[in-house]
């Protein structure tokens, strides 16, 4: 503003040129609201229109399902606890698909993610190619390797695992790429300068700074796992998901086994994302204090 | 801290890193062993299923095209992948089908399958195979010596199958499947006027005022249905704007709720929390079941679940965003006489605005993904058509073809997302 001044405009007309643009602006933007709100709107009306059910008639007997599920299972309570232990060993099977696909997802989209970052890269006309096909594996849904392969291996956790493993090398090879960008060069620039080979400037050099912010989107990635994993159980894949559809499909009489897996389910989510989110604050805020401090 | 005590704690540091550089591959080395126990993946190769693994990559890049004797009556049909849809009219065949009393297959290559009241096969570097099915057998005549591997035979039921083609003939019927490369039908199918017409050729006639039937032959695709397949993709991409916008708008004045400096009572901002807790931790897939019960099938359900679980991780990152505000610009607002209104507008939102419509846009990415997924639960978007392709165990090209627009659209959203994101943040620190 300062220097408009000093250019012989006057505030007047100066203020007004400022409010006149700030006005257009905003009737802009309001246009833009209305038109966001009409398209939410008419998205809404159509969905309506192509959905099995409409909204008003599904609306007023939205609770009949819980409401079934939970007179059924508190009908039935003495027997939950039976149903919980029963459940648990595919409720272990789930956190295992999940937790094998995070760990093969991060081991490999560590090195991939090392392969296609520019300064790191071996092979440095491979960046471009391996990026691609780390958007690719990013852009398949894990539905979709998962029913591919149960029509291959048959049902069971491994076409989920796989399945979820390809997705996550996408996603953690993309998030570790970019907090390499972000590592200093120097420890690798010194590395080198003593004759260190490729997996020794890597492994000593890079790994070490980046290490934490890894652990970290890896734990986040095994929150996002856990529920793939169940839902991909749901197409047949084992673990809890596949009791669920199971129960699901038998229908009343044994909405109170469905209402254990739902516990179940909820209780380990829950779990995982408060224990998650209560490392990923050590991992980013409290790793300063183990450091010895000159 | 002198030097002693401090060589002393970087030697302990050191060997604790030691010991940690050792455990960590260790531990998981041994949970992979677990695993490959656990898993059973051993056992998989017993499991897997070649021949199915087989068809689907084969499948995947090439079509089958069915000749068909009716022993009984002689009469021959011709198909593409054996569907009804895909037959060819009375009277036509492709070019290496003759026609007539005796109709003659090519396979190429030597391969001449000869139909009629008696079918023979010649297989080049093997012989005549000859048959004369009829009310006792299929009579099968082959060359002398030992069978092949290739070939599989019964008394009613002859087998055989060549790099050429298969061909199967049992007492009521003689086929032959020849294997080429690439999706007929694609574009337009056998009784389009249009089939078998090169891009000039259409063009010309698109030119000569017949685009619109054209396009509406190539719309209404019976094989490759592409009209349905994009008002599928249409459902899926609804689901996830409309469960990611309607998201945003319910979560952001609960977040305010859920935020520590806009909600001085505690209990209020207690129930926010769990309230989000709790649509975040039931998740999707328990939405998703829960919902269908209510709504049935179709785009709205999926979008309601989508809706549902993001208000819960919406609400949580826009309570964070909100606590990190900057209090001096409200404060600055306030100064100058604006009332509490005012003071969001001027003061909160243009802080917190673009941080949250990044974070918006980010999901939406994310919920295209998640949109296919339950698709493929409750039954609606290409979701749907992919399980039903699936569950053919045939049409794997249109499983293919499906695949390759769930990820291109996928990444088409990832695209708009990241330029979208790009432009709202710098537009709006360029306003101020």
């Amino acid at each position: 503003m300062a220097d408009d001044t000093v250019s012989g405009r006057s505030d007047i007309t100066l203020g007004d040129a400022y409010l006149a643009q700030v006005k257009t602006k905003r009737l802009m933007n309001f246009i833009m609201l209305v038109i966001f709100l009409a398209l939410l709107v008419s998205g809404f009306h159509t969905a309506d229109s192509r959905n099995a059910g409409g909204f008003w008639d599904g609306l007023s007997n939205i609770f009949d399902f819980p409401a079934a599920m939970f007179s059924e299972a508190i009908e039935r309570a003495p027997m939950m606890p039976g149903y919980l232990v029963k459940y648990f060993p595919s409720l272990i099977e789930t956190v295992n698909i999940a937790a094998a696909a995070t760990l093969v997802g991060a081991l490999l989209g560590l090195l991939m993610s090392l392969l296609v970052t520019r300064g790191f890269a071996p092979v440095p006309w491979l960046v471009s190619p391996l990026r691609r096909v780390l958007d690719i594996l990013r852009a398949i849904p894990e539905i979709v390797i998962a029913l591919v392969l149960i029509f291959m291996l048959g049902g069971g956790p491994v076409p989920a695992m796989i399945a979820i493993a390809l997705h996550s090398i996408g996603a953690l090879g993309k998030l570790f790429s970019e907090v390499n960008e972000n590592a200093s060069l120097k420890p690798v620039e010194g590395l080198s300068s003593v004759g260190a080979n490729w997996t020794q400037r890597m492994w000593l050099g890079v790994i070490p700074q980046v290490a934490p912010n890894y652990l970290s989107y890896a734990l986040l990635r095994f929150e996002i796992n856990i529920r793939a994993s169940a839902i991909l159980g749901f197409v047949g894949a084992g673990g809890i998901g596949y009791d669920l559809r199971n129960t699901m499909s038998w229908g009343v009489g044994k909405y109170d086994e469905a209402a254990a897996i739902f516990i179940l389910l909820f209780l380990t989510i829950v779990v995982v994302d408060q224990f998650s989110s209560l490392l990923r604050n050590r991992l980013t805020h409290g790793a300063a204090n183990t450091q010895v401090t000159v | 801290m002198n030097s002693a005590l401090l060589q002393t704690a970087t030697v302990a540091q050191f060997s604790r890193r030691k010991r940690i550089t050792i455990a960590v591959p260790l531990v998981i080395l041994a949970y992979f062993v677990y695993i490959f126990v656990s898993f059973d993946v051993a056992g998989l190769s017993e499991r897997i299923n070649v021949n199915n693994a087989r068809t689907l990559v084969s499948d995947s890049y090439s079509y089958k095209t069915h000749v068909a004797q009716d022993n009984r009556d002689g009469s021959i049909a011709i198909s593409v992948e054996g569907e009804r849809k895909g037959e060819y009219p009375q009277g036509t065949a492709p070019d290496w089908v003759s026609l007539g009393d005796t109709t003659v297959v090519d396979l190429g290559e030597g391969h001449i399958i000869t139909f009629g009241a008696e079918v023979s096969y010649d297989i080049p570097g093997y012989g005549v195979v000859t048959a004369r099915p009829d009310g006792t057998g299929v009579n099968a005549v082959f060359p002398d010596g030992d069978l092949p591997d290739f070939i599989n035979a019964s008394k009613n039921r002859v087998m055989i199958a060549t790099d050429a083609g298969r061909f199967t003939i049992t007492r009521a019927r003689a086929e032959v499947f020849k294997y080429s490369f690439g999706w007929e039908l694609f574009f337009f199918t056998l009784d389009s006027p249009y089939y078998g017409m090169g891009p000039a050729h259409l063009a010309e006639k698109a030119f000569s005022g017949e685009a619109g039937a054209i396009w509406q032959e190539f719309w209404t695709n019976k094989m490759w249905r592409h009209g349905d397949v994009f008002w599928a993709l249409f459902e899926t991409l609804l689901m996830a704007s409309l469960g990611t916008f309607g998201a945003a708008i319910v979560a952001l004045p609960l977040a305010f709720l859920a935020a520590r400096n806009f909600t001085p009572l505690g209990t209020l901002r207690f129930a926010a929390r769990r309230l989000f807790d709790f649509l975040r931790g039931v998740d999707g897939l328990i939405w998703t079941i829960v919902l269908s019960r209510a709504f049935g099938p179709g785009p709205l359900t999926g979008a309601l679940a989508i809706l549902l679980t993001d208000t819960g991780t919406f609400g949580k990152m826009f309570s964070e965003a909100l606590e990190n505000v900057d209090e001096k610009q409200i404060e600055g607002v306030a100064s100058t006489g604006a009332k509490p209104a005012q003071r969001y507008r001027f003061g909160v939102f243009p802080q917190v605005m673009p941080v949250l419509l990044s974070q918006v846009l980010y999901y939406l990415e994310s919920n295209t993904r998640s949109a296919t997924i339950i698709g493929a639960i409750t039954g609606g978007g290409i979701g749907l058509l992919l399980t039903q392709a699936i569950a053919t165990q045939k049409d794997w090209e249109e499983v293919t073809y499906y695949i390759i627009l769930i990820i291109l659209l996928v990444m088409a959203m990832d695209t708009l997302s990241g330029w979208l994101r790009r432009k709202l943040i710098k537009g709006d620190e360029g306003g101020h």
